[in-house]
């Protein structure tokens, strides 16, 4: 297969823009990332800059790969990440854009590799249940009904990608921060600091400068861990009911 | 650091109070279009009603003084939502594609400001009568009474004064869609057994509130209902 | 160099018991004025950062991905063991203890197992508390699976994803922890060097890969917990920034490297299907839970598998191993499935790889069935291939998993330089030749959580403040070396890419040192290693600048370190003349083709010792003693 490849290319520092690459002869079993690692061979081959992009663990679990392609966060395949899109989702010969993720809270660092360690700030205000090491219960005392722990493993998956957030129009966070509080706020463990967390989390959201949510639902349409945007209610009722206690 | 921002600072809190603050309007509007609605019933039970409500005069102040606060609240918490979303994207895609986002609630931002200039026009048209193609329905009668049935089929004989009510009352739907599922979103009413409904509700309500509100010119301009 | 495993005597119950209460402690107050560096962030490293910052300790936790959420473990899918016996099925710690000895083929060290065994239960009641969402019964208890050739059901999950859970528990504790202030992550970090001077750790010398800024950092105990090096066969089921760096700058500074030919081949990864392929992917193994291998009877039978029947297929495993069946472990499982491919009968068009069938599971479970237990497994494998495997088996082949290798530690987890340690799949110590399954997160998080913040504690309360700052020769000396390869490797512009380079030491690894290794095999890779050497540094083209971020740079610093790692790794294979575990040497087997292993003459942990560029490593051993488990033949029939 034959693609023509129209990538964001952005040096540290200054300015990107939109660079045109030809990728040819592709498997159809290749990966998407695989594509772009045969480009990058033939670009280091006729010494330019290999496209800088971010991969890990390629078998859609570490969250650290994404692009947005053709206008789709992770591509147009549903509840996939990059790494496991493969080239036969696209027609032979067509044009494909790929762009980073794109918010003020993920500066691109260079090409497609953005900074998400605004993610890492939500998680450190309070995406956690502070216990220390060694001084737990035995496992089988706190008992959870399969249903909820079903139900927290459900919003647990979350990758931390950040897909979510580029396919927002309003590049918000609500998503990824209503997972883990969700899953926290689900669980027995969870309950004594569940006040606390919603409030530190939703500030820490706000601080890092992500948009707000006005409902779109972009966000679970695009997560490749099909996190459902009920969690976004439910952090708004967490966060409203912690708001209303701390005034009481 | 973060944690001094107070709950109207944060974008959650501003979304529970654009909520809270819709819902009254929302309620004000059901309310207003029912009655206006009396129309249909004919001179007599319109201008009584209206007669009534000139009445009810502290009433009325604290419905306009809330609904006023509501509106303003509504308005400066939308303007810093949106300004806060034009800012978290500095930089454009070159190619975005939606998948689930709908017109309406991609339109909320330029709906909102032209449903409050029609606000606006709405109170220059009908109660203060600046706009009034026939001012002089604003004259009582020997009995002290303005004709508020007249003045409301002569207001909508003006086929411009029409298209406006009918075109803004399109918006006025898009925006009730959006606003109302948006509304249980935002203030965590959910769960996963009546979710289906909310969406439902909203689109009930958008389409019954456009609906009256587009019945009342298009009667007058088909000659439905005459000024007596 | 000396090997002192500092193993403690007595009764084996009470060994770590002891040895904590002979440990020294440093008060309270002082752990705050005592710093570590941490290398890496899996289960391993994170649990580590967050409970040595717990106790006071002032962290820092360096890792070359964005954050410490994408380490590696995250991909382990099916479980964690512990020897909880909430089944009554009559397991304990010492069948768990007893288990993983047998399992790890009796190349590990009796101690540091059985202390796995012992902690591995306060692992799980951790992992409840931080909100883990472990896979419950109806009643709200925990549930458990049987897994990988365990008679008894002792394998706490969170559906196919519990490296995920696990890890994000560990990373949800570290970041507790950074809030706290006593954590400083440095994300897109990676560790070039170890500075040791007079024979002591004191820090480390890293590259910031956003900024290319190399720079020092000194410490008073420096823990690499940087994973295993299985990507030096190019492909395997490790991440891609997966590397060896660490622990080879480590032993190019005196830290002793244990076992490097242990390398577990899983039975169960989607088969390699073109040159361009960049990674294998790995499907659970308890999909053999209900999952029936076969290959055709009948050479060249290029029938679709659906269309052959019953009696012209091979179900080899349950065939010779009857006992055990589709479970035995993954060495042997993955011999077996290499067997029948070298025999001509495997299937895929490149004929490495045989079927693994779930139509009988979906007979008995229904779809929905086999749904609820593999959805996720069947998802992503349909993803891969486009092919459904409720309706057509799957095909699988082996790949390299896991390093049972890594440096050498002793009973404190101390590497053979004073204040080095090595944790998780870093070290060696605690799975032998072979790793069963749910050990690797086991052994990760009893390292991280409970044992290195005891025996940390111990080395820093004898051993005091290090004395020698990162602005010290010694730093400057490290961060010149660094900065001169970095600056080798610009320099080459040759005509190669590091990739390539990558991919051709991986084949010849694969070929020769792979499943089975000969002494031929072996010698030729030998041969050919300072070849692939000497081209690389002379014709790799690496563009761009060391001054920014440049993956391509990255890339050749570590295909750089496998290919000077490979060739101890193929000395130890050729030394170890046994077959044993993950090491399979074909002079060494039964006469059944199962793995002979040589007790009189290696049943110890062969450590290798650096003696500088160019000069063949010296091999040292560690003698292994079993009062426990006496060895046996292991025998699945």
């Amino acid at each position: 297969m034959n693609f023509t490849l129209k990538v964001w290319r952005q040096k540290p520092g200054e300015k990107g823009k939109i660079v045109t690459y030809d990728a040819k002869e592709i498997s159809s079993d290749a990966s998407f990332l695989e594509m772009l690692d045969i480009v990058n061979e033939r670009l280091v081959i006729e010494g330019e800059e290999a496209i800088a992009f971010d991969h890990d663990c390629r078998e859609g679990i570490c969250g650290m790969c994404g692009c947005v392609v053709n206008g789709y966060a992770h591509g147009h395949q549903e509840g996939t990440t990059l790494c496991q899109l493969h080239m036969r989702a696209f027609e032979d010969g067509s044009v494909i854009y790929v762009e980073p993720w794109r918010s003020r809270a993920f500066p691109v660092l260079k090409d497609l590799v953005v900074d998400r360690s605004a993610f890492d700030a939500i998680i450190t205000a309070g995406g956690y249940i502070s216990i220390r090491t060694g001084s737990a219960p035995d496992g089988n005392a706190i008992a959870v009904s399969k249903e909820t722990a079903d139900a927290a493993m459900d919003v647990a998956e979350c990758i931390g990608c950040g897909a979510c957030v580029a396919a927002c129009p309003n590049a918000s966070a609500m998503l990824f921060t209503s997972a883990k509080i969700s899953q926290l706020a689900l669980l027995p463990q969870g309950q004594p600091e569940r006040m606390t967390r919603a409030q530190r989390m939703v500030r820490a959201m706000e601080v890092a400068g992500f948009g707000a949510c006005t409902n779109h639902g972009e966000c679970e349409a695009a997560c490749p861990k099909e996190i459902k945007l009920d969690n976004i209610a439910r952090l708004n009722r967490e966060f409203i009911g912690a708001s209303v206690k701390k005034q009481a | 650091m973060a944690n001094n921002m107070t709950f109207l600072e944060t974008s959650v809190g501003k979304k529970v109070l654009m909520a809270a603050t819709g819902f009254i309007i929302f309620g004000f509007v059901v309310v207003h279009i029912l009655g206006n609605l009396q129309l249909f019933l004919g001179p007599e039970a319109l201008n009584q009603y209206a007669a009534f409500l000139q009445a009810s005069g502290p009433i009325k102040w604290t419905v306009r003084i809330v609904l006023a606060a509501s509106v303003l609240a509504h308005i400066v918490s939308a303007v810093m939502v949106t300004l806060q979303n034009w800012r978290a994207r500095p930089q454009k895609y070159a190619v975005k594609r939606y998948q689930e986002t709908t017109y309406a609630a991609r339109t909320m931002w330029l709906g909102g400001p032209i449903i409050g200039l029609f606000v606006v026009y709405h109170l220059l048209h009908f109660t203060t009568g600046h706009c009034h193609p026939v001012k002089a329905g604003f004259i009582p009668d020997s009995n002290g009474v303005i004709n508020v049935y007249n003045n409301v089929i002569f207001g909508f004989q003006d086929t411009v004064a029409s298209g406006v009510y009918i075109f803004t009352m399109v918006l006025i739907g898009l925006h009730l869609y959006h606003g109302l599922w948006s509304m249980m979103q935002s203030v965590g009413l959910n769960h996963p057994k009546y979710n289906h409904w909310r969406k439902a509700f909203a689109v009930l309500f958008a389409l019954l509130i456009a609906t009256a509100g587009i019945s009342l010119p298009v009667s007058v301009l088909l000659g439905l209902v005459t000024p007596v | 160099m000396k090997l002192d495993s500092k193993a403690p005597d007595g009764p084996i119950e009470n060994r770590w018991d002891s040895h904590k209460f002979n440990m020294k402690l440093v008060n309270p107050a002082n752990k705050r004025k005592f710093d570590i560096i941490v290398v890496g962030a899996g289960l391993a490293g994170a649990s580590a950062s967050a409970t040595l910052a717990e106790l006071g300790y002032n962290v820092r936790c360096f890792f070359y991905q964005d954050s410490p959420r994408r380490a590696h473990s995250i991909a382990a899918q099916g479980g964690i063991n512990a020897a909880k016996n909430y089944q009554s099925d009559g397991d304990s710690i010492h069948r768990l203890f007893y288990d993983t000895v047998k399992g790890g083929d009796y190349r590990a060290r009796e101690s540091n197992v059985y202390r796995l065994a012992q902690v591995s239960n306060n692992i799980i009641d951790q992992c409840v508390a931080q909100g883990v969402p472990f896979a419950r019964e109806y009643g709200g208890n925990l549930a458990n699976r049987s897994f990988g050739g365990a008679q008894v059901s002792r394998t706490f999950y969170a559906r196919g994803q519990t490296g995920q859970q696990l890890l994000l528990g560990a990373y949800s504790a570290l970041m507790a922890q950074v809030n706290a202030g006593k954590v400083k992550l440095h994300r897109r970090s990676e560790m070039l060097e170890l500075v040791v001077a007079d024979g002591r750790a004191r820090g480390i010398v890293t590259r910031d890969m956003v900024t290319g800024k190399i720079e020092s950092h000194a410490a008073d105990a420096v823990v690499l917990a940087t994973g295993g090096y299985g990507n030096v066969f190019y492909l395997s089921t490790n991440a891609k920034g997966c590397n060896v760096t660490a622990a080879w700058r480590a032993y190019t500074k005196g830290a002793g490297f244990a076992n490097p030919c242990y390398t577990q081949i899983h039975p169960t990864c989607i088969p390699v299907h073109g040159e361009y392929q960049s990674k294998l992917t790995l499907m659970s193994e308890s999909l053999r839970n209900d999952g029936r291998i076969w290959v055709p009877k009948k050479k060249g039978d290029d029938r679709v598998p659906t269309s052959i029947p019953d009696h012209e297929r091979d179900y080899y495993l349950e065939r010779r191993y009857p006992s055990f069946g589709n479970l035995v472990p993954r060495d042997v499982a993955s011999r077996a499935a290499k067997k029948v491919c070298d025999e001509g009968l495997g299937v895929g068009s490149s004929g490495l790889g045989v079927y693994l069938d779930f139509s009988d599971a979906v007979k008995r479970l229904g779809e929905d069935g086999v749904r609820e237990r593999y959805g996720n497994l069947f998802h992503m494998y349909e993803k891969i291939t486009a092919e459904n495997p409720y309706k057509v088996p799957m095909r699988i082949f082996p790949a390299v998993h896991y390093t049972m290798g890594g440096l050498w530690v002793d009973y404190n987890l101390m590497t053979t330089i004073d204040g080095c340690f090595a944790i998780g799949e870093a070290n060696f110590s605690d799975h032998g030749a072979n790793r069963l399954g749910a050990s690797a997160l086991m052994q990760g998080l009893a390292d991280g959580y409970f044992i290195l913040p005891y025996t940390i504690g111990d080395y820093l309360a004898t051993a005091g403040k290090n004395s020698i700052h990162s602005d010290d020769k010694y730093f400057s000396k490290s961060k010149d070396d660094a900065h001169g390869k970095v600056n080798r490797l610009l320099a080459i512009k040759g005509e190669r890419t590091p990739d390539s380079f990558h991919r051709e030491l991986g084949k010849l690894l694969w070929d020769n040192c792979g499943m089975a290794r000969s002494d031929e095999s072996l010698k030729r890779a030998l041969e050919k290693i300072p070849k692939i050497k000497d081209e690389f540094w002379q014709n790799v083209k690496v563009p761009g600048e060391g001054k920014e971020l440049n993956q391509t740079l990255e890339m050749a610093g570590r295909v750089a370190d496998f290919i000077d790692f490979s060739e101890v790794l193929v000395r130890d294979a050729l030394a170890r003349t046994e077959s044993c575990g993950g090491h399979f040497r074909v002079e060494s087997q039964t006469d059944e083709n199962e793995a002979k292993r040589d007790d009189d003459n290696f049943a110890h942990a062969a450590v290798w010792e650096y003696k500088g560029e160019g000069t063949i490593p010296e091999r040292h051993t560690e003698q292994l003693s079993f009062e426990y488990c006496k060895p046996s033949q292991r025998s699945y029939k």
